[in-house]
This record gives C-alpha cells, structure tokens and sequence, in this order.
C-alpha cells in the first residue's frame, strides 16, 4: 500500500467539478499517472495522480477539506 | 542568443525583479519580487547588478534546461533543488553547464522559491521593468506564468562574481516558519472599526487562505465590525465600503466585515473597500513565504518604525554582499 502525498496546499476536491462524478470510487483500478484528486490553490486546479498502479484503498480527506503540502490524501494498496 | 529552456514551469513561475516603481498613478502596480530580500540575495550570489531579472517560483519549482555555462542561485523558499537529478545547496554560489537541468522537489518550507541566473533573465522591459504582470498580460515573458517550452533569453554574464561554492551565512539567511509576524501602520480608513474591532483584528491569529496570490492574501479566523454610519454618497452600502482611494500596496482591507485581504505587488490599485493599515514593506517579505494554511498576526508599528525596519534590511543585505564578495 502506498500514500499519495499533496505537493502543494489548498482545497481538496474529488471531483472535476461540483456537478460531475467523482474522478474515481474507493475500490476501483487506477493506474500510474492517472488522475484521482484535485488540488486548488490560488485560483489554480492542480491534479492529484496515482504514482503507481493499484486499488484505491481509502481517502484521508473530504470534499473541500483544507490540504497542507506533504499531507496524505489517498490510499493506493498495490495489486 | 543564449537562453532557458524551459522543461516545465511549475505551478505559477514568473520573471520579477525589483518592481515596475512609478507607474501607480496610471493604475499600475509595481508587481516586482514579493519577497525582494530573497530575490536580491539570489542576485548578489551570482554576481548581477541590483535589478536584474530573476524567477519566482509558486509551492512547485519550473524544471529548467540551460544551454551554456552559467552561474545560479536558489533563495527564498526551502525547496530542495537538484542539478542533473544531484542534490544542490540553497543560498549558495552554483555553476550550470550547456545541458544541465535544474529541477525541484517538493517545497519543504516557505511558498516561493527564487532563482537567479548569472546575466539575468532578459526579457525586454516594460515601463521601465521585466516583472510580469499577469491580470494585464504585461512585462515579463510574454505577460504569462512560464510554460513547457518557453524559451527564456538571457542576458551577457557578469565578468566577476562570487566564486561557485560562496554561501550566504545562516544568520543572514530568510527567517521561515512559525506564524508570521506582520508590522502594521494603522490607517486610512480604520476610523471605520469599531475600537473593539481594531483590538481584536491584532489579536486574532488569522490563517491563510487557498485565495493567496500576489495579488493579495485572503485570510480567515475573526470578525471585524464597522461603526454605523448613513454611507455617504458613492460609498456604497456594504458597512466595509468607503468613497473609492487608492490602496496602498501591503494595505489591508476587509470586504464584509470577516475576511481581510492583504494586498501585495499585483494588487488593483484602488477602489472602495476600508483600509485598516498597511503591512510595512519588510514585512512583505515575509507574508510572501506565508502559504495556504499558515498563520500571521499583526502588530502595530508606527511608520519610523517602519523606515527603520527598512534601513535594517539595508544593512543586511550590504552585509550579505559583503560575506559574499
């Protein structure tokens, strides 16, 4: 299993926007590089991405939860 | 032409230098380094002319290419930096060859990184200045945050300078962490706080918003009242609104009563929201390594305080040139 740390701080959004389905579900595949969170700060939407294929195991925030830049955010368990 | 290639431009990189001064009149804010000492340090260690354009990087650093030999310096934020993917010290002399890549990991602390290149990053000037502007698209390179791609120009090296490996002593170094402590000249428009409001404004830790840019920094954590009033004519009728002024850059206004916003080199000019006081410009510095989530407070000074705070830096920074030539 392996975290996904933000590399920078804002708001924690799952979503592309408030309309759309989140970009992905506890429990489903996602590979390396794929997007799976956003990050905004200063007016700007920086992409979370998996940093190696597996399983979503687990988010460690909410929609819209303030992020410190090195905090966990996702848990990725390995396949 | 000599120049940067630039491999990515990290979240918000722009080409600053020490601010488009003189301009405010026509509604132009100096932009320019929010945290000039950093930026003047970097500058210093590879042997530039105060002035010269440097880059500022946002919470992640640009990966960039260099295409001859050069001096460079990183200051300001703690980002570890890397030369061909090999660990480089910060606030030190550094030399890159045609094909080096400087890159960046993620900031350990402080928001913004700067980087200087020996000849300085020469892009024409505008108004008198190469800091970019971005609301306007001015200044800079092409008036926009750097993108893959770009391809910076620089200017002719310095014949001397200090020698690679030069450091700047620890003391004389950014102090970062911690809340940061802001002075505070009190003024134009704090006759519209209530004096409970006033008190409480310098009591409260405020936090740092995701809406912190150099436009201004958002901050959150208190309520601020107004003393009731009829507005007067052109006011508006929000209780934070006054006849329009000019802002004063560093100036602090609170639109609603609840989130004041600090207003740095990017700032709108001017417009009709109260002003409580203004952040002295040393202290500018050090709102500008605040990132989202810190804290800062306010203390109150008065504006001999201020110029003296200003005289200060001065020496400090003639003793970094000093401790480096």
């Amino acid at each position: 299993m392996s975290t996904v740390n933000a590399t920078l701080p804002g708001v924690f959004y799952r979503r592309p926007s408030p309309e759309q389905d989140p970009f992905v579900e506890v429990g489903a595949a996602v590979q390396e590089g794929q997007t799976i969170a956003l990050i905004e700060v200063m007016k700007t939407f920086s992409e979370v991405k998996a940093e190696q294929a597996g399983t979503i195991g687990r988010f460690l925030l909410d929609e819209g939860d303030e992020v410190e830049a090195g905090q966990g955010v996702v848990e990725v368990v390995s396949p | 032409m000599s120049e940067i290639i630039v491999r990515s431009g990290g979240l918000y990189t722009t080409v600053q230098d020490i601010g488009r001064d003189g301009q405010y009149a026509i509604g132009m804010p100096p932009s320019g380094a929010l945290d000039q000492y950093s930026y003047r340090v970097a500058n210093l260690l590879v042997g530039n002319p105060d002035g010269a354009a440097a880059l500022e990087a946002t919470y992640i650093g640009p990966e960039l290419e260099f295409t001859d030999d050069r001096r460079i310096a990183i200051t300001g934020a703690e980002a570890p930096a890397r030369i061909n993917g090999e660990p480089v010290a910060l606030w030190e002399t550094l030399t890159v060859r045609a094909g080096d890549v400087l890159s960046f990991e993620m900031i350990t602390s402080g928001a913004r990184p700067y980087v200087a290149v020996s000849g300085g990053v020469a892009v024409p000037e505008y108004l008198g200045s190469r800091s970019t502007y971005t609301l306007t698209g001015i200044g800079g390179f092409q008036g926009r945050a750097l993108r893959t791609d770009d391809r910076l120009p620089l200017g002719s090296p310095p014949i001397s300078g200090p020698a690679p490996g030069t450091s700047v002593p620890a003391g004389l170094r950014l102090g970062l962490g911690g809340v940061a402590e802001l002075r505070l000249v009190v003024g134009l428009c704090s006759y519209r706080l209530t004096p409970a409001a006033l008190e409480s404004f310098v009591d409260t830790e405020w936090k740092v918003t995701k809406d912190a840019d150099r436009v201004g920094y958002r901050l959150r954590g208190g309520t601020i009242d107004f003393v009731d009033r009829e507005p007067p004519f052109g006011a508006g009728s929000d209780p934070a609104n006054v006849v329009d002024l000019g802002y004063p850059i560093g100036s602090v206004q609170i639109p609603g009563g609840n989130e004041p916003i600090v207003l740095l080199g990017d700032a709108v000019t001017g417009g009709g929201y109260a002003t409580v006081g203004t952040v002295i410009s040393v202290d500018r510095d050090r709102i500008a390594q605040a990132r989202t989530g810190d804290r800062v407070s306010f203390t109150p000074v008065d504006v001999d305080a201020a110029i003296s705070a200003r005289r200060d830096r001065g020496i400090r920074l003639e003793k970094v040139r000093a401790a480096v030539s």
